[in-house]
């Protein structure tokens, strides 16, 4: 036996050993426990998920009791402008001599439901769009998957500028944007689980008994490409984060004086050799969280795949 | 169970016959030319007709590719002949429009052969036995635990297995939830396909039993399909075997077994290793391959490995032809339009 | 002996413990003998193969126990030394040659490498011996199909190819796992025929791993049967097959269906289902699905010992001081056996699956608790 064949032929014994030793072992519930498995068993994600909870709880507690917080952060304040990060203000003043720290903690506010509500649309329209053409195949198939195409054949950012443009300014806005320009990569990995998915024979044993298509969808097709979705989505999150403090970045995003950590890495781009603290605050903020959800998703994709667990 | 001697010659109508299958045929389109037309096409099923009475187990047995799956999912409605009638229960299920046939899918349930590949992962045991009840709609909402229960209680499973997922179950337990399943909407007709050609030895014994005991129990029909002549012959009647898409003979089990006409069937049987040192067998050892279904050779299917074969095998495709009383046989050994053979003076005694 | 293997233990660490899957397992090939280690999915088989050829998947380990190949030391070998003796003394084909053929070489110079690594041959001489190799495994005009790629192959051609390859270097051994499980019977028959023509030819030895007691019975000499990862029982061929001792042989060989079987009879089938290897049965492996358990079997693992010409491990036939019972006995318990398992077959098949499920289950939640 060369030692190509002697190659090939462990990996396939390895497996056959691995799975023999592994089956009993392997259980699993839910998927949700999987996720909380995957989170917990994986250091960085488990920091990443106290940090997304810190904010959240930042979010809501900022919203509910503004006084909380040591400053207004929308109060102008010019004869305290561009001030250097301080005991009075930890990470200085901007421009209109506002409370950089203050204004980061409410920033939490709108780049969290900015990315959940991306998510959620292109996750909705994403998923329906790949399962119809996963799952119908044919005309629909080719119809939606090339419009998916001309969609990705656009620099997502851009596409979002363009479709900012038509609609106008505003957040609520930008969230459909961001959410619309996202929606072919859902599409694409619905599409592609659902075809493998359809090929299993749980899928004609539910056709053999009578089940409609509907149920066939939503009962034995997406449950088994959930996991794939959610791994998607929460790096999706992520992605709709960054896209939406481009968009602040450049001016699209939010209206004054709404603090957006985007908008105000945009605003201190001029003082960036005055005055560093205007952009090194938000711009830490975007990364910290960026980076966060990327570690929880790759969390979760690891509790969710079983060979990936065994390591 | 017996073998069942009187059964009416397939060319007589008799009102015992659930399922008529006449001269099935499906086609798969094995290359296409740049505007998506076939130019030429696999022959998974060419020609195919049996009956299956009431009460019956008919066993179709044949090698990998010879079409038997394929049967039995057109049977089931996966897939839609190319041409021929599936006739069953005195309704022809190929004429029929969707909907109209939905209301008989229900009658024809399907047990797969992966045990590990039919059950959904995500659903609980006792949801997908409920499942096909629901969907036909055939129990009351507030009585379909009790009818759960029962089922899993038929084929040997403890109720309270039903919060269970298909991953706490042995290969074994798996194919148990697939019967009841299968059970669950009172079909007339339970086409198997090699249900349990992916267990362990030991394991097999225990579904085998289980498929006899229900067939007894609910006066089942079942239609039997195995790649090996050993597995069916203990739970079938009435016995076919498949060749490349046709059917090359057609038999009661007792006259099959004790004297296959068909070469073909003649090497598949000698080709099952005997396991006592008694029933030694004169072994034929097949030269060749299965030649590939695509476009197939003018003539008899088996021509290019039969071991008997004659000068006309080659051109003419072999008639399925009653030779013996009930017993079938698509070989031109026993044309009687040719010189008489050998073997059509043995089988006439 | 070409081949001992003594005392053999084979671990896997898992999440919740260490899996033995193979344990204290003893057997010896010797030149030209064809001999089956048959057991089912979990008996530990495949795994005594793969220890034997050095082949085991992290984290499984050699535990314990002495591999004999040749002379040689198989338990201290280098990985170095390993690769040098396989492919050379030793070679191993498998279930699927599909996974075992690289799909982007031509099978021609797959062979060619196959002889050249361990051969200082030109190519050109290399090619002619790949040719001839492919000849002997009978396949048709070989010097037109050392040009095909595995895909252009059935799965009867393609394990042919394997066992061409395997031939290469002329191995002393070759270790078949399950060489006919992927093919249809017609084409099973036609590789058996090869391996037996084979070993005639060659004077190669032969290690079958396989499920299939019929195949077996086709072409091995001796038998060793497995069942959780220990032998159970240990005969030539036609006395294991015509006399088998352990229940656990009986029962397999019984659930076979059979062609001269009377069909009016049920199957036999042996209740419940292999035991999870983190919680065997205290005691024998095989207590909780045997039709002759007594108590002994629940408190004590038997020994495997020398009753006439099987060995075998059953408290049946041993004195529970390890040594076998007297003939006469024997034949008593023998006879019992039998009768237990005719009892058994009585049964209904629900009622039967639904005791061995309660019953395992009782088991595990008592695990559990401990």
């Amino acid at each position: 036996m060369s030692k190509k064949t002697v190659l090939a032929t462990q990996g396939a014994a390895g497996e056959v050993t691995n799975s023999q030793a592994q089956q009993p072992v392997e259980k699993r519930e839910s998927i949700w426990k999987d996720v909380l498995d995957g989170i917990v068993s994986n250091k960085a994600a488990l920091v990443s998920a106290i940090f997304i909870l810190l904010l959240a709880l930042i979010a809501i507690v900022t919203k509910l009791v503004p006084g909380i917080l040591p400053y207004d952060p929308y109060e102008q304040n010019l004869a305290e402008s561009v001030q250097g990060p301080s005991a009075a203000h930890w990470f200085g003043t901007d421009i209109q001599g506002r409370d950089i720290f203050s204004r980061v903690l409410v920033g939490t506010q709108i780049t969290l439901v900015v990315g959940l509500a991306a998510v959620a649309i292109s996750l909705t329209v994403g998923v329906l769009l790949g399962a119809i053409a996963g799952y119908k195949g044919g005309k629909w198939d080719t119809v939606i998957m090339r419009i998916m195409d001309m969609m990705l054949a656009i620099p997502s950012i851009l596409l979002a500028i363009a479709i900012m443009a038509a609609l106008g300014q505003g957040i609520e806005k930008a969230v459909v944007a961001i959410g619309l320009v996202a929606i072919p990569e859902y599409a694409r990995i619905v599409r592609s689980e659902i075809l493998a998915i359809k090929e299993n024979d749980y899928v004609a044993a539910a056709r053999v008994i009578g089940d409609s298509n509907f149920a066939i969808v939503f009962r034995h097709v997406l449950p088994n490409a959930l996991p794939s979705i959610i791994v998607r989505a929460t790096l999706g999150i992520s992605s709709a984060i960054l896209d939406c403090a481009a968009l602040g970045f450049l001016g699209l995003g939010v209206q004054p004086p709404d603090a957006e950590w985007g908008d105000m890495l945009g605003r201190g781009r001029n003082e960036l050799f005055r005055a560093p603290w205007l952009m090194i605050f938000p711009g830490l903020a975007i990364t910290l969280t960026v980076l966060a959800f990327n570690l929880l998703g790759d969390g979760i994709r690891d509790g969710l795949d079983p060979k990936s667990r065994k390591r | 169970m017996s073998d069942n001697g009187n059964i009416a010659s397939p060319e007589l109508r008799n009102d015992d016959v659930l399922l008529d299958v006449q001269h099935l045929t499906k086609l798969f389109a094995a290359e296409t030319n740049f505007f998506g037309k076939a130019t030429s096409y696999v022959h998974a099923v060419d020609d195919v007709s049996f009956q299956i009475k009431r009460g019956e187990a008919f066993g179709l047995v044949g090698e990998s590719g010879c079409g038997k799956t394929t049967v039995g999912k057109m049977l089931v409605n996966l897939l839609r002949p190319t041409s021929g009638k599936i006739i069953f229960d005195g309704k022809d299920l190929t004429a029929m429009k969707d909907s109209e046939r939905k209301s008989y899918c229900k009658d024809i349930q399907l047990i797969f052969q992966d045990p590990y590949a039919s059950l959904n992962p995500r659903m609980r045991i006792g949801d997908i036995i409920a499942e096909p009840m629901i969907a036909n709609n055939i129990v009351p909402k507030d009585k379909v635990e009790a009818r759960v229960n029962e089922l899993l209680e038929c084929v040997g499973l403890a109720n309270y297995m039903r919060n269970r997922y298909p991953h706490e179950f042995s290969g074994g337990q798996r194919q148990r939830v697939g019967i009841a399943r299968a059970l669950a909407v009172n079909p007339k007709l339970i086409v198997c396909d090699e249900p349990v050609s992916a267990l362990d030895v030991s394991i097999q014994a225990q579904v085998l039993n289980l498929l006899d005991d229900l067939k007894e129990e609910f006066g089942l029909t079942y239609l039997f399909i195995a790649h090996g002549l050993n597995v069916v012959k203990h739970v079938s009647d009435r016995v076919g075997v498949m060749y490349l898409g046709r059917i090359m003979e057609i038999a009661p089990k007792r006259s099959l077994y004790a004297d296959p006409l068909s070469p073909y069937t003649q090497a598949l049987l000698s080709a099952i290793p005997a396991v006592d040192s008694k029933s030694k067998r004169e072994r034929i050892i097949l030269q060749g391959d299965v030649p590939s279904p695509i476009d197939p050779p003018p003539g008899c299917r088996f021509a290019g490995r039969c071991f008997k074969r004659l000068g006309v095998c080659g051109n003419s495709v072999p008639e399925l032809r009653e030779v013996k009383e009930n017993h079938r046989c698509a070989c031109h050994l026993y044309d009687p339009e040719l010189p008489p053979t050998e073997e059509m003076t043995r089988a006439a005694r | 002996m070409l081949l001992e293997v003594k005392s053999l233990c084979t671990e896997f660490p898992v999440k919740r413990g260490v899996v033995r899957a193979v344990d204290d397992v003893s057997f010896e090939v010797s030149e030209g003998e064809i001999l089956a280690i048959v057991g089912e999915s979990g008996s530990g088989k495949s795994v005594t193969s793969l220890s034997i050829m050095g082949l085991l998947a992290e984290p499984g380990h050699v535990a314990g126990g002495e591999m004999t190949f040749d002379g040689k030391d198989l338990v201290h070998l280098s990985e170095k030394e390993y690769r040098e003796m396989r492919g050379n003394d030793m070679a191993m084909i498998f279930q699927e040659p599909m996974t075992s053929l690289n799909p982007v070489y031509r099978i021609g110079d797959q062979i060619v490498e196959a002889i050249r690594t361990h051969e200082k041959v030109s190519k050109k001489e290399a090619l002619t011996r790949a040719i001839d190799l492919l000849r002997k495994v009978g396949i048709p005009s070989p010097e037109a199909r050392v040009r095909d790629y595995p895909h252009q192959m059935s799965g009867g051609m393609r394990q042919r190819v394997m066992i061409a390859m395997a031939l290469a270097c002329n191995p002393k051994l070759l270790i078949a796992d399950e060489p006919t499980t992927a093919l249809d019977v017609t084409i099973q028959a036609q590789i058996l025929d090869l391996l037996r023509r084979l070993r005639e030819d060659t004077d190669m030895a032969v290690l079958l791993i396989t499920h299939d007691l019929g195949v077996v019975s086709e072409i091995a000499d001796r038998v060793v049967v497995m069942y959780c990862g220990q032998v159970v029982e240990e005969a030539e061929v036609r006395l294991l097959f015509d006399n088998p001792m352990h229940p656990y042989t009986l029962g397999l060989l019984k659930s076979i269906p059979r062609l001269e079987d009377d069909d009016s009879k049920r199957l036999y089938m042996i209740k419940g289902m292999v035991p999870n290897p983190l919680e065997m049965p205290p005691g024998c492996h095989f207590s909780d699905r045997c039709d002759s358990c007594m108590q002994v079997c629940r408190e004590r693992m038997p020994e495997l010992v020398q009753v006439g010409d099987h060995k075998v491990r059953c408290f049946l036939y041993e004195e529970q001081d390890g040594h076998a019972k007297d003939a006469a006995e024997v034949k008593a318990n023998e006879e019992k056996a039998r009768e237990a398992i005719e009892a058994a077959r009585e049964v209904s098949t629900a009622e039967a699956l639904i005791e061995g499920d309660v019953a395992r289950e009782a088991e595990e939640g008592g695990a559990d608790e401990r």
